[in-house]
């Protein structure tokens, strides 16, 4: 466990890691309001956590990010103008029905990598992640904990400058636990941002930079994870901390 | 007696690889396996396609695909009878009572059942994986060879129920093929025929190399799709 609470701001600083804005953003489906408005940017370090109770719209703030889903009003936009590169894991690892190695050659062909390249990325992302024995294994047979490593190495071998991270750790057990938020120390450290939803408080004091707090589809809180842990200012992350039920 | 007689000597033939008895079968073999060739190289993209994209009429095509897994073959034999026919658009092919025509009349009856059942496979599949190829940013042209890939398993099954229509069906190729002795005759129109002659021997040799083909067929359908579910998951 020691190795998760190093500081992790050096490393993130040697490349400037691209900010993303909310300006307005709001996302209704049929006419009922789900999330927002929202205004918010984050340009720290990071790791960015968000938090909040179930249906706060954390998820949904992820997929609005990334780029899955449009908002009905407002703009998501980067500091670099355009999209970086970037990559998602969720909840449930979405695995071809290939084996572990070739799941991470599609990732690398549909990337327009050279082929040349592609299979020793591959590899060097399987071993990384502690899959080597496993790269000809079909994806579906393994455990809950590999697919989401295998998930995690494929977004590793696309080197995605922003990474982010639906309830990734919600399925599996302490030890598949661990190693997910050790590769996101990882993702960290080589200077990307991560932007991850947990409802595990534990987990975001362990990992969070600076904390996001969502509920009832409205941003509360975003400060520093020192601040937040220390004593949140909005009432409602005041109720999530203490375990109430709030709306 | 005489049938119990008659099953006597259509084992021999069977067993004693008799010339005529063969031909039909290759005959036969070759016919369908090129129909499901073809069927499957412009059904299977097409089912994908209509798994892939939004367009108007699309649910009316995906009702139109879904209806023709059940055209009647005498139905199909019908049409391309009239466009392979000497008057019709197709006449000057000069395709009509030819193997040629035979396989186009099996592509006819089994082109729905592989393009209706891919694109539900497809838009299963692609229900499960849609939110990771937006992910990758990947185009709808790029994911069908992915997705299609994935459903290979399916695709194989779906093959050999395509195979399993073709070979069994008979209306079609006879009003297209005209069952001409060493050209044109397959095993369906040659029980017919014989069965209506009185030879029930040669007839029923031909029915037990029919069965066996569409139970080999079967097995291998419900081998592959057990052998998934074990390995992949």
């Amino acid at each position: 466990m020691t190795s998760l609470n190093v500081p992790m701001m050096d490393a993130a600083l040697i490349a400037p890691l691209p900010s993303l804005h909310f300006d307005d953003v709001a996302f209704s489906h049929q006419g009922e309001l789900l999330l927002g408005p929202c205004s918010f940017t984050l340009d720290g370090v990071g790791p960015t956590l968000v938090m909040g109770p179930n249906g706060a719209g954390k998820s949904l703030m992820l997929r609005l990010a990334h780029g899955l889903i449009s908002p009905t009003q407002g703009s998501v936009s980067w500091s670099c103008g355009e999209r970086p590169r970037q990559a998602m894991v969720f909840q449930q690892p979405v695995l071809l029905r290939r084996s572990a190695l070739a799941n991470l050659t599609h990732a690398l062909a549909v990337n327009n990598t050279p082929r040349k390249a592609r299979m020793p990325l591959a590899r060097e992302a399987l071993a990384r992640f502690g899959l080597a024995a496993r790269a000809d294994t079909p994806a579906r047979v393994l455990s809950g904990g590999e697919q989401q490593r295998l998930a995690l190495a494929r977004a590793w071998a696309l080197s995605p400058s922003v990474l982010f991270l639906d309830e990734p750790t919600s399925a599996l057990d302490p030890a598949a636990t661990k190693a997910v938020e050790a590769a996101v120390q990882e993702f960290h450290q080589r200077g990307t941002r991560i932007v991850m939803t947990t409802h595990d408080l534990h987990q975001a004091r362990r990992l969070a930079g600076d904390v996001l707090f969502l509920s009832g589809g409205k941003v509360r809180e975003h400060t520093s994870a020192e601040s937040f842990f220390n004593g949140p200012a909005s009432s409602e992350a005041q109720a999530f901390m203490a375990g109430e039920l709030i709306e | 007696m005489e049938n119990n007689n008659a099953l006597y000597v259509a084992l021999s033939l069977v067993l004693n690889l008799d010339a005529t008895l063969y031909q039909i079968v290759i005959l036969s073999l070759q016919v369908s396996l090129l129909a499901v060739l073809v069927a499957a190289v412009i059904g299977f993209p097409l089912g994908a396609a209509v798994a892939l994209w939004r367009f108007p009429g699309r649910g009316g095509a995906i009702i139109a695909l879904n209806a023709m897994m059940g055209l009647p073959p005498v139905v199909a034999g019908l049409t391309v009878y009239m466009l392979l026919s000497r008057a019709g658009p197709l006449g000057e092919w000069g395709l009509l009572f030819t193997p040629s025509a035979m396989v186009i009349a099996q592509v006819v009856l089994v082109l729905p059942i592989l393009a209706a059942l891919s694109r539900q496979k497809v838009e299963e599949l692609l229900g499960e994986y849609q939110e990771q190829f937006i992910s990758l940013n990947m185009s709808r042209s790029r994911m069908m060879p992915t997705l299609l890939w994935d459903a290979r398993f399916a695709l194989l099954t779906i093959l050999l129920a395509g195979f399993g229509r073709a070979s069994a069906e008979v209306g079609a190729v006879m009003m297209v093929g005209g069952n001409i002795e060493g050209v044109t005759r397959v095993m369906t129109t040659a029980i017919v025929l014989e069965t209506s002659k009185g030879d029930l021997p040669l007839a029923l040799g031909l029915g037990i190399v029919l069965l066996t083909l569409v139970m080999l067929v079967n097995a291998g359908a419900y081998v592959v799709g057990e052998l998934t579910k074990r390995r992949m998951g």
